[in-house]
């Protein structure tokens, strides 16, 4: 009886292996419980349906299967590098993880540069981990708060006719309480100087709840707009004190976390009209959803326990995420060839990245996120965010894409980029060596 | 019939007065240690060291300062991970203010900040009790994480308010595997273990212990009550320091101020509850149960993600997380220490039932 376990285990053991041979392993650190559950299971949802529209669709990449495994982080950064050390090394190794939260991504960051595994922090994280010469292994892909905080600036430029009429305008920077919600304050104070409109820095204390006292100073303030970097349950509160001071909603221009169904449902009417940045647009219209849908959905092997959450702004997310790690691999693979590559090989993929308007029309994104392109010095690769506004029920989008200000953004990287360089006592990569 | 002390005399008062007095225990102990300090980190994967040990080590001994302070003190806290946060920006400051600075001595030196902070305030104990002090000691949570967040200083003006932690080194080897974490943690916790094991052993375990079960009675036959109240506060601080310490710079590297929010310390006043209030095993076990019961469970439940809903699944392990510190507090409402020794005294007379 032993004898035929042990060797029916080992039979099992060298058949994984033969699999695991011609596989790519992707991490897939979730959070499904917790207090951003709700948005955590969209995206990764959106992210696993993608991975196995791949497979189902085209056999993997170049022909290399793509498996992948969950772990729960809860949003924790002590269970996040739990799941870091847990997946790794697993089944030949993890091409790159996307934990979707700051805290974990910080936690990580100098085990993942020893293990030369990289981090995708899409629309998160270090701003000054775009400067790929200092975060080898760091990719803030598409945009960073930074880059997005000028964008809304030159958003209500637009609005306002041009950004020469800024000048003498006041704006209110409303921001949660925290290390997440305090990190923009020096590039609006760049953009303020620069543009020569007044900004006023209001605290909402975590987790946001009350802001009554808040908003009563805004309506003393009498600004023209209010710039919100809001987190979780602060959005909707900040929506409702508005309404009730009279603030118009038009007004109010929050970032890409206050910019999900969720947050904007929960404000009620209140929400009506309310404006959030984003990086990817939310919808069915685009086609790679609609062959998902059908596709995997079809087949029964969809990851979300309720269709209807498909093509929500957080699905939608995770699917780009899920979209810009194949895409690396597939870059990989052309320098190093068709097989299980390793997180090193998956960073020169994530570095040479390409998706041009003429790869979104293959891939069925076009206008679904902006086109990415990366290099050595610049891990975002984009560094565009688009505005849209809440009707009620739907986002649509009242701007086109927008860059960031590199001319506000770059000293302040550089600057960052020194100090940390400095502070850990290492030396920049030299990209021209590089090639 | 294996455990039983008979034949084992005690000749000297030292003897009597050690630690483990049985040689078993004393064998068991150096097994243990043995396992620890040896095996463990030849052996072990990095994810068993760096995902399960290190962190199960540092929240142990986060919670043998509470367990000092609301077990044997009896003085109720809700302010661990405040004390925690200290302890971890005390030691970065020092660290990045004084170059060259040793590693050790930065950490000892965070917990003496963080002992400082914690008699400030154990301050209102003297005065109040119970229930209200936990309220006290909950403002010193939101006070601390707040001027952590507010005052650029402590963190040196980062835009993210996240610190990292610079290269470590001890006595000229790198602490950058994670063996040698997993060692340098081990070491700390060991040594303070030990200590803590020792100081309830003495008067001023003692002096705790009794102001715990009625101060008045305490007072009457002549312990101070300012002095042992403080040092219970000053200690017990100074252990969550070090914790503080050793999790922002050996486990994360990095550390921001909400990782030290109300969550963690519910978490460590969780871990002594459940381990047993008032012993140090218990801290242990409590961590033991805290900390690596829902990656056990998480664990498991992957090995299902093929069949059943993953969406499913994770909450699934909240519920049997939840069912099962139920079922113990119900079974023994004195924690797992309290089951260890039970199974103790039964091994003692086996085979007989009694």
């Amino acid at each position: 009886m032993k004898k035929t376990a042990v060797a029916v285990s080992l039979a099992l053991l060298t058949v994984a292996g033969v699999a695991q041979a011609a596989d790519q392993f992707i991490p897939i650190p979730s959070y499904r419980v917790g207090a951003y559950a709700s948005g955590g299971a969209k995206f990764y949802g959106g992210m696993i349906d993608y991975l196995n529209y791949v497979n189902m669709k085209e056999g993997g990449v170049g022909g290399v299967k793509l498996t992948y495994e969950e772990c729960e982080t809860e949003y924790k950064n002590d269970r996040g590098v739990e799941c870091y050390e847990r997946l790794k090394a697993k089944n030949g190794g993890a091409s790159a993880f996307n934990f979707m939260s700051t805290g974990i991504t910080y936690a990580t960051m100098d085990r993942a540069e020893k293990d030369k595994i990289p981090l995708m922090t899409m629309g998160f994280g270090r701003a000054d981990a775009q400067d790929g010469r200092a975060f080898k292994y760091v990719f803030p892909l598409i945009t960073s708060y930074w880059s997005q905080a000028t964008a809304k600036v030159q958003f209500l430029g637009q609005r306002v006719g041009g950004m020469q009429n800024l000048k003498g305008k006041k704006i209110v920077n409303l921001y949660h309480g925290s290390a997440y919600g305090k990190e923009t304050i020096p590039v609006l104070d760049a953009m303020a100087k620069k543009y020569g409109f007044e900004l006023q820095h209001i605290e909402v204390p975590a987790p946001g709840t009350e802001q009554q006292s808040q908003w009563l100073e805004i309506r003393r303030a009498r600004p023209d707009f209010v710039l919100l970097r809001s987190w979780g349950v602060m959005t909707p509160a900040a929506l409702k004190s508005a309404q009730k001071v009279g603030f118009p909603r038009e007004n109010i221009v929050a970032n890409w976390w206050g910019g999900s169904e969720e947050d904007a449902i929960a404000a009620g009417d209140a929400a009506k009209g309310y404006i959030a940045g984003s990086f990817a647009l939310d919808g069915r219209q685009f086609p790679v959803i609609q062959n998902i849908e059908k596709t995997v959905y079809g087949a029964g092997k969809g990851n979300l326990s309720d269709k209807g959450f498909i093509g929500t702004v957080n699905y939608n997310r995770g699917v780009v995420s899920g979209i810009l790690m194949v895409e690396a691999i597939r870059a990989a693979q052309k320098k190093y060839g068709a097989k299980t590559l390793n997180g090193d090989q998956i960073r020169w993929g994530m570095e040479n990245l390409n998706i041009d308007a003429k790869r979104q029309q293959e891939l069925g994104v076009t206008d679904m996120f902006p086109q990415v392109k990366t290099s050595c010095q610049n891990h975002e690769g984009s560094g565009y965010t688009r505005f849209m506004q809440w009707d009620g029920k739907d986002w649509k989008p009242v701007s086109g894409w927008i860059k960031a200000d590199t001319g506000v953004t770059l000293p302040l990287i550089k600057a960052s980029v020194d100090k940390y360089s400095q502070e850990k006592s290492m030396k920049l990569r030299d990209c021209a060596a590089e090639k | 019939m294996f455990y039983r002390e008979s034949g084992q005399f005690k000749s000297s008062y030292a003897a009597d007065s050690a630690i483990l007095t049985i040689a078993q225990d004393r064998l068991f102990i150096a097994a243990l240690l043995a396992l620890a300090f040896v095996v463990l980190p030849g052996l072990g994967s990095d994810y068993l060291l760096s995902g399960i040990l290190i962190p199960f080590l540092i929240l142990s001994l986060a919670a043998l300062g509470l367990n000092i302070l609301t077990g044997y003190a009896g003085q109720l806290s809700l302010g661990s991970a405040a004390f925690m946060a200290v302890g971890a920006f005390a030691t970065y400051n020092f660290m990045l203010r004084m170059p060259g600075m040793p590693l050790l001595l930065a950490i000892f030196l965070g917990g003496l900040m963080a002992a400082l902070v914690g008699v400030a305030f154990g301050l209102p104990s003297l005065r109040i009790k119970g229930f209200y002090l936990a309220v006290a000691t909950l403002a010193a949570q939101f006070f601390i994480e707040w001027v952590f967040t507010k005052f650029g200083w402590f963190t040196n003006y980062s835009s993210s308010g996240v610190i990292s932690a610079p290269p470590m080194q001890v006595f000229g080897i790198a602490i950058d595997t994670p063996a040698s974490k997993y060692l340098l943690t081990l070491s700390i916790v060991a040594l303070m273990a030990l200590a803590a094991k020792n100081m309830a052993r003495a008067s001023i375990g003692r002096a705790w212990m009794a102001i715990r079960d009625m101060d008045v009675a305490a007072e009457v036959i002549g312990i101070p009550m300012l002095r042992t109240k403080l040092l219970a506060f000053a200690i017990s601080s100074f252990y969550c320091g070090v914790a503080g310490a050793l999790y922002a710079f050996v486990l994360l590297g990095t550390v921001d101020a909400q990782a030290f929010d109300l969550h963690r310390s519910f978490q460590v006043l969780f871990m002594i509850i459940v381990g047993g209030v008032g012993s140090i095993l218990g801290s242990f076990l409590g961590a033991a149960f805290i900390v690596l019961l829902p990656i056990c469970l998480n664990l498991l439940g992957q090995a299902f993600h093929d069949t059943i809903s993953t969406q499913f699944l994770a909450n699934l392990e909240m519920m049997l997380f939840g069912g099962l510190i139920i079922f113990f507090l119900i079974v023994e409402p004195h924690g797992l220490a309290r089951l260890w020794q039970i199974a103790k005294e039964k091994l003692r007379v086996w085979p007989f039932p009694h």
